[in-house]
This record gives structure tokens, C-alpha cells and sequence, in this order.
């Protein structure tokens, strides 16, 4: 990683009739980093990636890019990007041989059957070279997708929910790979619903309604965030909830396997709603907030008031 | 239903299409049929003659013609339906009793466009010199009437329905094939996802589009082939012209199907909305361009229509080499149509052409 900045974009807007699906979004990502980009459904980080790919046209924003202008060069942006789309998106009725050489071929890259062979060995695909990407299972064709969007060398790579639906051995694999990809000097930008996946970001950005909330590395994240979480063990936790959600002050109780997590940004009000319940058999103590009940408590209290 | 509007028009646009087309274009009894006369004699009988022929209403005396070459050639190229040629002292011979012999050329190749004019014709005729012919005259009226009429039809002198329909049916064939199959190009793209890798990949409009035409204008050729090969072997059709102008003239014609079969793709928002579309398409180019009812049948307005659908003057380009061994320079003319409409359709498939998401 280098102070060199691969993205560099400000006030990134795009309208749909009425909505704005990206409000002003600003966002930096320095070279060879794995940006996670986290939001709601519907928050506008599909969005986001494609203006940076050329796939939307911003109504307002500057920035660069890859060197290149984000608003008129996209055509020379297109050539260094990879984009992995968060439907899959390649040809079908294609082998996985077939799609990567048409991609090749769209690209015009030099050493085609090279670059389509490195592509496949890399990813472990040569074995199904010529299965038909239709009938892969849903881990195969998210490494096919990988593999097709890498295959012109781009110096970025906007993957959008790389990993939805795929099994959590495919996942740490698919994550390894990212590590040893963005070692060699990619840089990413990786939109997930995974908390346990943006944990394994370097740095992170959360947007909702269109708003960048917070933006920093994991510590940073939460510290700002400025939750105090206390978890409880103990029997029948469930009844607690209602009656701790109802305390002014708490925003969340939430059962997470044997414990309750319960959180709130004022220290002393969330220490006076839990008093009564401090008492046997209830075991409390104050914990480090997780990185979701962060993006719970992003959620709930900024993107409601839209 | 209420949110897909354009199937909404269709069940209603359909409908209304082919009752107009039916109802007001299609008339299998044409009339005003243009002929060109050539006359060696133009005494009184033979205005006679005339007069009746155009009072018929089938006949449209449109042309004087200074020469045989010159009535050949106006049939060669479909400008003229007839030629009558009054031979030299046809007054003298008419009444002398010697019966001279009135020489009608039709272009037969469409036996639905002649037949009915034709069979007209001797009534008409003989009919109109009746009048004439009184007095010391009189006696010329025999029961066989006082000339001799002489029909010949040219290019499908029996009158064989297959000869017409099955090479109009090549461009049939492709005109629904080719519209068919380009209209879903985009447009599954799209359906399927993969349009957004498509156009996230540096790739150029008009190269995406004519990557879509390319390999079907292969597919357009097989379907030739296999036609031909039909029409040869089952049902005795035979290229008189030249095969090699015949797939050569057909380039543009299958392109410009496929241009407005993408065109229509990138329109459409699904498959059926593509499809539908072809179909809205494919109608009027059925009927209204000769190749079920004759094209000088309808009435001005359908001929208009017919005039610009590509279909139109493939049939007369592909019958005229079929039957009446037409070279190059007899249907250059109906090229340029094709080309233009080509250009057109692919200027819009261009411009409708979505670089972006939005």
C-alpha cells in the first residue's frame, strides 16, 4: 500500500426523477488498498460503482480515477477497471473458457490464450475450462466472475457483493485471494453485507440514503461511532429486551448466541438502564461495540429521518 | 397488463392493422394496370380500340413505346404490367375480314396481377369495334370477332402459382427470420445481465451492433440455400438469371432485416416487447408488398407503405432474376431502397443505443 490515491472522487451525485440514489459522496481510496464499501439495500452503492465505471452518468461529481477523469474519460477508465456485477452477469451458454476468451477479445488484450490460461489457473478453474458457466454452482461462477474481470489487468477492481450467497469456505477463499491480489498492488472496492468481511478491509465506508455516514479504518469506524455496548449473560435474556428497549437511551438489544448486547451513545443513560437488571442471575460487563451493532446504529439513527 | 403498454398496444394495434390492411389494401381484382402500347397503325379502330381498353378501368395506357427493345425491356423491369402491339395495316386488315392479330405481352410472372385483366380483354376489344363496325361493316362481327387476339405471358407463360410465390418466399422467409432473431439480441442481453458487463467492457455501438448482424447474415444464407435447393429439387423453380447476382443482391437485403430487427432491440425492454414488435413489422410487409396480393392492386396510400418496406423490392429483384433472367441493370433501381432503409435502420439502432445504465 502507497500514499498514491486510486480513487479520488468528490461530490458524486445521481438522480433518479426525485430520488437521489448518491447524494454528494466523497471517497478516496489510496493504491493497493481493499476499501470495503458498506450501506443498506437500496443505500447507493451499486449506484456509486457504476458511475465510477462509465455504466451511469453522474449529475455532479469530479474526481479522478486511475489518473483518468471521472466524468470524461470513462471509455480510458473502462480499459483499467475491473467491475464484477452483483448479478451474475457473463454469458451463460458460454464455457468458463469461452467467456473469459470473449472477454479477452473485447479487451483486446495482447496474448490472449495466455492471459485467459493464467486467469484460469490462478483461480483453480482450469479443471471446468469447459463447463458451460450456467450450470456452475454459485461459488464456481463468483470465481469465473473474478477471474473474467481481472483478466485485462486492471488496476482496480470494483466488486459489488462478490461473496452474497456463496459458502463460507468459498468466502475465506475468495478473501485470501483479494489479500494476495491487493499485495501485488490492486486495489479494491468491495460493497458487502458481511460484517465478518469488512472486517478483513483496510479501511471502510458506510453510506445510507445516498450519504456517506463514516469513513475510516475498523478501529476507526467504531471509536467514532463513540457506542458503549455492555453485554450480558444469563438465563431467558429474551424478556429483557423489551423492557431495556424501552429505556430512554438504549438503542439496540440484541441477542447475539448466549449474550445480549445492549448499546446506546450516551454512557450514563445506557449504565441507568441496565442498573435494575444487575443482579443475579444476570452476569453484565462493557464490550468492545461490533463492528454490526456500528452499522446498526448507523442505520437506524441517520438514514430513518430521510 | 396496465404496466406493459406496449403489449397493451399491440392487442389492439394488431387487430386494427390487419383490418385495415384486409379491409381497405387488399384487392385481388387489380386495376389501372400501367401498359405500354406499341403501335405501327393508328388509324380509328385502333383508338377504338384504346379508348375501351382504358374505359375498362384495367388498363392504365401509360407509355407509347418506340420500339420492341424498348416494350421488352419495360416488362424486363416490371414497369409495365402489358404491351399491346397493333401490327402494321391492321385497319386495312380488320376490314379486308382478315382478322389482324392484336399481340398482348403480360408480364405473368404474378398470375393474380394479369389474369383477371386478361380475361377481359377480348370482350373488350371486339366489344368496343362493334360499335364501329356497322353497315357494309357489319358482317366483319362474326362470331369470332373481327381480329385475332394473341396472348402471351411472359416469364410464367402457364401461369404456375410456385413460380411466384416460391421465390417471393425467400424473402419472406428472411424478412421473419432475420427481423425475428435480431430483435431479441439486445434485448436478452439486457434480460440476462449481461449487457452490464457488456457495456462495462470498452466496446463501441456500432461494433456491438454489427457483431450482432455478422453472424446471422451467415444464417440468412443457409436459409437461401436451403430454399433454393427446394425449390430446384421438389418444386422445379429455376433461377433463370444468375445465382451469383441473386446471393449478392441478397446482402442488403438480409442486413437491412437485421438492422431493424436490432433497431426494434434496443427498443424493446424484454424479449416479448422485441418480438412483438417484429411481428407489427412483419405484417404489412407480408401483405402489403406484393408477395400474397398484387402490389399494383392496392390503393395508392398501401402502395406508398409497400414502397418503403424493404421487402417490396426484394421480391421484385428476386422474381425478376428468377424468372425473367434480369441482370444488373434491370434492378439496380430497387436497390437504393434497400440501402437507405439499411442506413436508416441502423442510424437508429446507433442513436437508441444505450452506452450507459441510465
Amino acid at each position: 500500500m502507497n500514499d498514491a490515491l486510486a480513487i479520488d472522487v468528490r461530490g458524486m451525485t445521481k438522480r433518479f426523477g426525485s430520488l437521489v440514489a448518491v447524494d454528494h459522496i466523497d471517497l478516496q481510496v489510496r493504491q493497493g488498498e481493499i476499501h470495503g464499501f458498506l450501506g443498506p439495500n437500496g443505500s447507493g452503492k451499486t449506484t456509486f460503482i457504476r458511475m465510477l465505471c462509465g455504466l451511469l452518468k453522474p449529475d455532479d461529481g469530479h474526481g479522478i480515477c486511475l489518473d483518468h477523469n471521472v466524468i470524461t474519460q470513462s471509455e480510458a477508465i473502462k480499459r483499467q477497471v475491473g467491475y464484477m456485477t452483483q448479478r451474475f452477469s457473463f454469458w451463460e451458454d458460454l464455457s468458463i473458457r469461452e467467456n473469459l476468451d470473449f472477454i479477452g477479445r473485447m479487451y483486446g488484450i495482447a496474448h490472449r490464450r495466455q492471459a485467459v490460461h493464467d486467469a484460469m489457473r490462478r483461480l483453480g478453474l482450469e479443471n471446468r475450462q469447459h463447463q458451460l458457466a450456467g450450470s456452475l454452482s454459485g461459488g464456481w461462477k463468483q470465481r469465473l466472475a473474478l477471474a473474467a474481470c481481472m483478466i485485462h489487468r486492471p488496476r482496480l477492481l470494483l466488486l459489488d457483493e462478490p461473496t452474497a450467497g456463496v459458502d463460507p469456505v468459498a468466502r475465506r477463499e475468495f478473501w485470501d485471494e483479494i489479500h494476495a491480489l491487493a499485495e501485488e498492488g490492486l486495489t479494491f472496492l468491495i460493497t458487502t453485507h458481511y460484517m465478518d468481511e469488512a472486517e478483513r478491509c483496510h479501511r471502510l465506508a458506510f453510506i445510507a440514503a445516498g450519504r456517506m455516514l463514516t469513513r475510516g479504518s475498523l478501529d476507526e469506524v467504531v471509536a467514532d461511532s463513540k457506542l458503549v455496548t455492555w453485554a450480558v449473560n444469563g438465563p431467558d435474556l429474551q424478556k429483557l429486551i423489551a423492557p431495556l428497549q424501552r429505556q430512554p437511551g438504549v438503542e439496540q438489544a440484541t441477542v447475539f448466541g448466549n449474550s445480549l448486547h445492549v448499546s446506546g451513545i450516551n454512557p450514563s443513560e445506557v449504565y441507568r438502564a441496565i442498573t435494575p437488571y444487575q443482579r443475579k442471575p444476570y452476569f453484565w460487563r462493557q464490550v468492545e461495540p461490533s463492528l454490526e451493532d456500528v452499522f446498526v446504529h448507523l442505520m437506524t439513527r441517520k438514514a430513518v429521518p430521510q | 397488463m396496465r404496466r406493459d403498454r406496449l403489449t397493451f398496444g399491440m392487442m389492439i394495434g394488431i387487430p386494427l392493422l390487419q383490418l385495415i390492411i384486409f379491409g381497405y389494401a387488399i384487392n385481388s381484382d387489380p386495376k389501372h394496370l400501367p401498359t405500354a402500347v406499341l403501335l405501327a397503325d393508328d388509324g380509328p379502330h385502333v383508338r377504338t380500340i384504346l379508348s375501351a381498353m382504358k374505359n375498362s378501368g384495367y388498363f392504365d395506357l401509360t407509355l407509347l413505346a418506340s420500339s420492341e427493345t424498348q416494350a421488352r425491356q419495360l416488362l424486363a423491369r416490371g414497369q409495365v404490367q402489358f404491351v399491346i402491339s397493333i401490327p402494321p395495316d391492321f385497319t386495312r386488315d380488320l376490314l379486308r375480314g382478315d382478322r389482324p392479330t392484336v399481340l398482348v405481352e403480360a408480364d405473368a410472372s404474378d398470375p393474380a396481377a394479369t389474369s383477371n385483366a386478361l380475361a377481359a380483354m377480348k370482350t373488350i376489344m371486339n366489344g368496343s369495334l362493334r360499335a364501329d363496325l356497322k353497315g357494309p361493316t357489319a358482317s366483319l362481327n362474326a362470331s369470332d370477332g373481327p381480329i385475332h387476339l394473341a396472348v402471351h405471358g411472359l416469364y410464367n407463360p402457364e401461369a404456375i402459382t410456385q413460380y411466384n410465390i416460391i421465390p417471393g418466399l425467400m424473402g419472406v422467409v428472411l424478412t421473419m427470420t432475420m427481423v425475428m432473431i435480431t430483435s431479441v439480441a439486445i434485448t436478452r442481453e439486457s434480460e440476462r445481465g449481461t449487457m452490464e458487463n457488456l457495456l462495462a467492457m470498452p466496446t463501441r455501438p456500432l461494433e456491438v451492433l454489427i457483431g450482432k448482424i455478422i453472424p446471422y447474415t451467415l444464417v440468412g444464407y443457409v436459409q437461401m440455400g436451403l430454399i433454393l435447393l427446394a425449390a430446384y429439387f421438389i418444386f422445379d423453380v429455376y433461377v433463370t438469371g444468375s445465382y451469383l447476382l441473386l446471393l449478392a443482391i441478397s446482402l442488403p437485403f438480409i442486413c437491412a432485416n437485421l438492422g431493424v430487427g436490432i433497431t426494434f432491440s434496443t427498443i424493446a425492454r424484454n424479449q416479448l416487447q422485441a418480438l412483438q414488435m417484429s411481428f407489427f413489422f412483419f405484417l404489412p410487409s407480408l401483405l402489403l408488398s406484393g408477395f400474397m396480393f398484387p402490389f399494383r392492386g392496392m390503393p395508392q396510400w398501401a402502395q406508398t407503405i409497400g414502397q418503403m418496406l424493404p421487402l417490396t423490392h426484394y421480391l421484385r429483384v428476386v422474381r425478376g432474376i428468377t424468372l425473367k433472367a434480369s441482370g444488373l441493370g434491370d434492378i439496380v433501381f430497387e436497390l437504393w431502397p434497400i440501402g437507405v432503409f439499411l442506413v436508416l435502420s441502423l442510424a437508429v439502432g446507433v442513436a437508441r443505443y444505450r452506452r450507459t445504465l441510465d
